[in-house]
């Protein structure tokens, strides 16, 4: 039998210091006043201005308007992980469903274009799709942030694989047991794939959760304003002698980590399934 | 309960690749017909066009008076079972025995009863809330076969159910699948590539080879009198010995050998001739018998194969396992039981012994005269 020796502690060790660190003086430094950090730069030790800083974080009505809370802020972010990665799991799945199980002219080539489509990643089309959604009037609404996301190449990518590798004659079972393409899709599909859709959930929740580029273009009401939107105008306000409020941007960073965190950390069992093994 | 009606049914795969052509077969209603043949001869094929899994392309199959070749799979009246049993892997015993019940709104009173009857008769009874996946091999097929008995249909299809067993339970469950439908009477179609189940199982067999009907008979008659060399090597275990030999007048030269067939000869002129390894004694050396070089022996227990050659030509016989073994023997055998078919394309070539007196069914009492 292999013993562990203390070197590979020490490799361990190392490599949770390495990826821990940054979260605990983060963390840490949030704890501080913002003149203190301003002074003495980040650092490790309690600065006992826990509460302050993460209620006025949550409830202070900030921004522009003087209407957007941190809260609210956390809100926008989950409506758009949340919806993010359900309507992707919707539209992948369905997709694959029917590349999958119809015979239909151009299957193959159907799924090679959406395939395709994996190599264009959001920023290429970034100028069309608002363009679209500006004359389709969804600017700044929940619709025009989550809708033009959905499309999902990978998600429909890895849905195939899965329904290929569900054996035949569970199809043909329900088929005999009297189930057309809607309950054998319900009943016997959507089951049989739930490891591998709280995989992709946890994936795409993620992702949708740490969007940018696209909440920034499409909301200018800052009622829609995302927690990664808020973390930067914090740090813009570097107007005069004032300080930024660096306390608050560690404090809004350590809260946009924590949904991440804990959904991973709920699903990691299911996630670990998902990807590395097909349930049969 | 329904007669099935096949005929002249083909399959040709999109690309002109045909698998199954020209099949013709009148199944009585309560009937158990066993397919077997060789992977690749069509046979799943030929059931799951019954089971409307595949699309018919030639011919007509009816069911009771119905014909159902564009009729779906869920209206034919059937059920399966397949050899990775198929069960829902998410739902428990009870929800896979279910299922098919509730897709077609049967009552839930009579969808319990049916369940609590089938789990009775199958004893998987504590298993019920159990999933597939915590129950053994043996216990899924019988859940499987549950799920084809709830639904009370005309004809019960098998696609080889038992191929993932291992042997001992694979012959618990095959005397479990004939008394099942013995007692049901639900017509039976059943798909091996096993030849014994094929013969234990059957009420008639049909040999499948390259997509066409080779034999179709009661398992005995097709033992005793194949009608091809294909039958003969395919049907009965150890294999029959096929060797060439030539018929002069009464009699048969095989090899060095000379055999008297006391009036048995089919034919003149070369010939395959077929040899039951249990139908061969060992004799001592001497007119009609063939010289037999053996060149190893494989233990049963109860009888010993011993493998060898006559002239050039590899033979199996079956010995008791008391016999002595010695590097030359020399074998007899009844005329009677010997099988001649064509040199040429294998066809069976009627000797004088007509199938029933090839073989007295044991322990039948005969008539004192």
């Amino acid at each position: 039998m292999y013993r562990t020796r203390f070197s590979d502690h020490l490799v361990l060790i190392l490599g949770a210091l390495f990826l821990c660190t940054p979260v605990v003086v983060a963390f840490m430094t949030s704890t501080h006043t913002a003149a203190d950090i301003h002074m003495n730069g980040l650092s490790l030790s309690w600065g006992g201005h826990f509460v302050e800083t993460y209620e006025k974080v949550l409830t202070q009505k900030g921004g522009f308007t003087g209407e957007i809370t941190g809260a609210r802020m956390v809100m926008n972010s989950l409506i758009l992980g949340i919806g993010f990665a359900l309507g992707k799991i919707v539209l992948s799945m369905m997709a694959a469903y029917a590349i999958v199980y119809f015979r239909f002219p151009m299957a193959t080539l159907s799924f090679w274009v959406i395939f395709t489509t994996l190599l264009l990643p959001l920023e290429v089309r970034i100028m069309p799709s608002y363009q679209v959604m500006s004359d389709l009037g969804l600017l700044n609404s929940y619709t025009g942030l989550i809708v033009p996301l959905l499309a999902s190449a990978t998600g429909t990518f890895y849905f195939r694989q899965f329904f290929k590798s569900v054996p035949e004659e569970l199809l043909e079972a329900a088929r005999i047991d009297g189930a057309g393409p809607f309950k054998f899709f319900i009943d016997i599909l959507i089951p049989i794939s739930r490891t591998m859709i709280a995989a992709i959930f946890i994936i795409m929740f993620v992702y949708g959760w740490n969007q940018y580029l696209w909440p920034m273009l499409m909301t200018t009401d800052e009622r829609f304003f995302t927690l990664m939107r808020g973390i930067k105008s914090i740090l813009q306000v570097w107007v005069g002698s004032q300080i930024p409020d660096y306390n608050e941007a560690f404090a809004l960073a350590v809260l946009a980590m924590l949904p991440p965190v804990a959904i991973v950390v709920i699903f990691q069992s299911w996630f670990i399934k998902g990807l590395t093994e097909s349930d049969k | 309960m329904a007669a099935i009606d096949i005929s002249s049914v083909g399959k040709i795969y999109n690309g002109g690749v045909r698998a199954v052509s020209d099949i013709n077969l009148d199944i009585r209603d309560g009937e158990f017909i066993v397919l077997v043949g060789p992977s690749g001869c069509g046979k799943s094929t030929l059931l799951r066009m019954v089971a409307g899994l595949e699309a018919i392309s030639e011919g007509k199959v009816k069911i009771g008076d119905r014909v159902v070749n564009e009729v779906e799979p869920a209206d034919r009246d059937i059920a399966m079972v397949f050899q990775n049993y198929a069960l829902y892997p998410h739902m428990s015993v009870r929800q896979n025995l279910e299922y098919g019940l509730k897709n077609r709104k049967t009552p839930k009173a009579e969808i319990d009863e049916r369940v609590a009857e089938a789990a009775r008769m199958l004893e998987i009874a504590q298993y019920l809330d159990r999933k597939p996946r915590a129950l053994s091999g043996g216990q899924r097929q019988r859940v499987a076969m549950g799920r084809a008995i709830v639904r009370k249909p005309a004809v019960f299809l098998f696609d080889e159910p038992l191929s993932n067993l291992d042997a001992k339970l694979r012959v618990s469950m095959r005397g479990e699948i004939k008394r099942l439908q013995r007692r049901l009477g639900t017509t039976s179609i059943y798909v091996t590539h096993d030849q014994l189940e094929a013969m234990t199982l059957a009420d008639r067999l049909v040999v499948l080879n390259g997509g066409k009907i080779e034999q179709v008979g009661a398992p005995l008659d097709v033992y005793h009198t194949p009608a091809s060399t294909f039958v003969a090597s395919f049907i009965g275990s150890p294999a029959m010995n096929l060797v060439k030999g030539e018929i002069h007048g009464d009699r048969l030269a095989i090899g060095p050998g000379l055999l008297s067939l006391a009036g048995f000869a089919p034919a003149s002129g070369a010939v395959t001739v077929g040899l039951r390894a249990e139908d061969m004694r060992l004799v001592p050396a001497g007119d009609n018998s063939l010289p037999f070089k053996v060149e190893y022996a494989e233990e049963l227990g109860s009888q010993r194969l011993v493998h060898g050659l006559i002239g050039d030509q590899p033979v199996t016989v079956a010995v008791s396992s008391e016999a002595e073994l010695a590097s030359e023997l020399h074998l007899s055998i009844d005329p009677s039981r010997l099988h001649f078919f064509d040199a040429e394309n294998g066809k069976r070539l009627a000797g004088k012994a007509p199938a029933a007196t090839a073989a007295p069914v044991a322990g039948k009492i005969q008539p004192v005269a």
